[in-house]
């Protein structure tokens, strides 16, 4: 496995696509989480919004970026005909898929920490700005605070299950813009469909099984008792939407001419 | 000595004509033929379809009571619905003539979000569109023609007519110190509405013109309120919308009708009131009289009617199926650049401008019958199933139908045409694929299912291409009733034509920095 771990690293290190998209992630995340806390705002007669959930919503563009990086991973490799000469010096497949889940894995973590360490940042500096004081409720955002951490920590390992999700899709799609396609389609577009049904019964089993929604709720650290899911049970869905991809992918990795 | 002239050899056949119907024949085959796109169109137009159909069958909603009948509502001359609920006093009028009124004082009272639960708080005040004045109305009936001049909470004076028309008089509200004269004349069909300071200096307001109204009508002075709106963040998105009772209670006198009124007594009607399962009346309105003065409360709005299922909530799926769309017309152009396919299409066709507007036409024209079929499916069946489980479809005329159907349509083929820009552009499919989701899909789940507020959810629909979205929205704002005009309410911030505009607008720049890019670069 090093040998594997050590190859699929080198093709990380030497393109210059995954470097550019780890900085995109970073920055489209910081942004849009600084953006967000910079437009919201709450008002002397109080507010029911969830400040450290806002100040990580750039999560939900960073995801799309993790998600090109994962895709491309493999997708890249069917792409240019690499793949052939990967699994010719590496036939042990699984491994080769495992070998690159371990570097995305590895890569999204640091690039999302640093994103999410951004944007509580960037929250903690403009949201008390906007009429989230103390005074309101609102303590400023801190790590030291247990949910807010534990919102902090689970958004980095969200991104990291996004990246396993879209591998185990792409690795099963092979082609790079359909992978993108359905792995977008999956996370937004299933998003909303709660919002389409009024049946309450089907919303919240639709937002049980939206691997967003579900995975998000790692984020909420307010009216908790109202969603559908606890916060982790929320992210293992997501953990399982990722563990199925990868496991389906894998398996087609196996069966098929490459 | 001779020297012989050497003839270059030229073929026999015939050169092969191209002209640009056989470039976008070319196009079309290559479509046609790559069996992975044409699934891809298919897919797209099912998605969008069966999501839409799935979407309605997940929305039932019920009335309660014996039968589980809803109460109908009514329909207004121009066939929209309307709320039509307010305190009517009023005698018949035959032929023209004209009602006068002098409003003194305009009070109320307004229920609030309860503290404690359960516990009713109700303050005094008057909502900004109460409204206290004269009206001439063809009949009792709810939903008939009408024209009434009146003076609201907080708007001045106004003359409004048939539910949905509402022509600003001079600003103020009402007290004992500055009372508000009121006068409403008929002429044939012509209604025209005065208001007055003193009694003797009149002002015109606005002259409606209510075709078909009959040669009797009645004539008289209301008062109604709408109720008090507010609006909370859903917890799955979104956001929840509560209206609560209000009342408003004005005094008339100095009334004075001119013409002739054949009955020549005052009656008075609680038009719209909900009759509770007792027998007694939902939040009835009253009347008194004293001394040639009257004190009437009425409760309800006479506008138009918004609280149901539009038909455009049978599109759901359009954001599924744009997706697929968006995949397929990225690789119709990326594939080319992945085989190399690109330079034997530019080698046959050496004007790559009028490639890219081949390609162009051909994903758009594709993608505009498959989004219609898909249209064509949802909507008609959508509202039908959405009928069928109770819910209330607010009616829209026909043209709207059809705009609503073929502009989804045409917002999907200029999406597309915008996605195989991006394509051209980058040449790799993830970034292009990213890059039209992101800027045409996302910004309208983001503005109408997240937590941003409505301002910034608003610029959002303004400035992207998303923007183009506007196109299926069915239901007007009217500015003189007060609703949530919100993105997640299914209000866009721009008319429908021109938020297709938009749309359009980024992909024409798009698709000519495509073709700048196309003729500057080596493929």
């Amino acid at each position: 496995m090093t040998r594997q771990l050590h190859a699929e690293w080198t093709k990380v290190r030497t393109m210059a696509g995954p470097g550019r998209l780890l900085l995109a992630i970073i920055a489209l995340t910081t942004a849009v989480s600084a953006a967000a806390a910079a437009t919201v705002s709450c008002p002397s007669a109080g507010c029911e919004h969830d400040a450290t959930k806002l100040g990580l919503i750039g999560v939900q563009a960073g995801q799309a970026v993790v998600a090109v990086l994962a895709v491309l991973t493999i997708s890249g490799e069917y792409g240019t005909g690499m793949i052939r000469t990967t699994l010719a010096a590496m036939p042990r497949r699984a491994t080769v898929l495992a070998a690159k889940a371990a570097v995305l894995a590895g890569l999204t973590v640091a690039a999302g920490t640093v994103a999410v360490l951004g944007s509580v940042l960037a929250g903690r500096l403009i949201l008390p700005g906007n009429g989230f004081t103390p005074a309101h409720g609102y303590p400023p955002l801190s790590l030291a605070d247990g949910p807010t951490l534990r919102a902090a920590a689970g958004s980095v390992l969200y991104l990291a299950l996004i990246a396993m999700l879209s591998l185990g899709v792409a690795t099963a799609v092979r082609d790079s813009a359909t992978a993108i396609g359905v792995v977008l389609g999956l996370l937004y577009v299933f998003s909303i469909l709660p919002l389409m049904i009024s049946d309450p019964d089907w919303q919240r089993l639709l937002w049980r099984i939206s691997p967003m929604d579900a995975g998000l709720a790692i984020q909420a650290t307010t009216h908790l008792s109202s969603l559908p899911l606890s916060p982790w049970a929320g992210l293992g869905v997501l953990g399982a939407w990722a563990t199925g991809a990868l496991l389906g992918g894998g398996l087609l990795l196996r069966l098929r001419d490459a | 000595m001779t020297t012989g002239a050497i003839t270059p050899y030229r073929s026999g056949m015939k050169p092969g004509r191209d002209g640009f119907a056989q470039l976008l024949r070319a196009e079309w085959t290559k479509l046609r033929t790559v069996r992975g796109w044409l699934i891809g169109m298919v897919v797209a137009a099912l998605v969008t379809a069966l999501l839409g159909l799935f979407s309605a069958s997940g929305s039932h909603s019920s009335c309660g009571g014996p039968g589980d009948v809803c109460p109908a509502v009514p329909v207004g001359p121009g066939g929209e619905a309307v709320d039509d609920k307010f305190y009517f006093v009023h005698m018949p009028l035959a032929g023209d003539g004209g009602i006068t009124v002098r409003v003194t004082s305009m009070t109320g009272q307004i229920r609030l979000p309860d503290l404690t639960p359960g516990t009713r708080r109700v303050v005094p005040g008057v909502e900004p569109w109460a409204k206290a004045g004269v009206m001439i109305k063809a009949g009792t009936r709810q939903g008939t023609a009408y024209a009434a001049m009146m003076v609201t909470g907080s708007h001045g004076a106004r003359m409004q007519y048939d539910f949905t028309e509402d022509v600003a008089g001079r600003p103020g509200g009402v007290s004992a110190a500055s009372p508000r004269w009121l006068r409403l004349t008929r002429s044939g069909e012509e209604l025209t509405g005065y208001e007055s300071a003193d009694g003797t200096h009149w002002t015109r307001v606005g002259t409606a013109r209510l075709a078909g109204l009959p040669a009797t009508v009645q004539a008289g002075f209301f008062v109604a309120s709408p109720g008090d709106l507010t609006v909370k963040q859903a917890d799955f998105g979104g956001s929840i919308e509560q209206i609560r009772f209000a009342e408003a209670t004005a005094v008339f006198d100095q009334v004075g009708l001119q013409g002739k009124a054949p009955g020549g007594t005052w009656s008075h009607d609680d038009i719209g009131v909900t009759t509770l399962p007792d027998g007694s009346f939902h939040h009835p309105g009253g009347f008194k009289e004293s001394g040639g003065a009257y004190t009437v409360t009425g409760v309800g709005d006479i506008a138009p009617y918004a609280d149901g299922q539009r038909i455009e909530s049978t599109l759901s799926g359009v954001p599924a199926g744009l997706i697929v769309v968006i995949v397929v017309a990225v690789m119709f152009i990326t594939a080319e650049y992945g085989r190399g396919l690109i330079r034997t299409t530019l080698l046959a066709s050496p004007r790559r401008g009028r490639v890219l507007a081949a390609k162009a036409i051909v994903i758009g024209t594709a993608t505009f019958v498959a989004g219609l079929a898909a249209a064509g499916v949802a909507v008609p069946f959508g509202t039908r199933i959405l009928r069928a489980n109770g819910n209330y479809v607010l009616p829209v005329p026909p043209l709207t139908e059809v705009r609503v159907v073929a502009g989804i349509a045409a917002l999907l083929a200029v999406a597309a045409v915008l996605a195989l820009a991006f394509g051209a552009l980058f040449r790799r499919s993830a970034a292009a694929v990213t890059t039209a989701i992101a800027v045409i899909v996302l910004p309208h789940i983001l503005a109408t299912a997240s937590v941003l507020p409505v301002g910034v959810a608003q610029w959002l629909l303004r400035v992207t291409p998303a923007a183009g979205f506007a196109i299926q929205q069915s239901l007007r704002e009217h500015p003189q009733v007060i609703r949530n005009y919100a993105p997640s309410a299914g209000y866009y911030p721009l008319a429908p034509w021109a938020g297709l505009a938009v749309l359009c607008a980024y992909t024409a720049l798009v698709l000519g920095l495509a073709v700048f890019r196309l003729r500057r670069r080596d493929a």
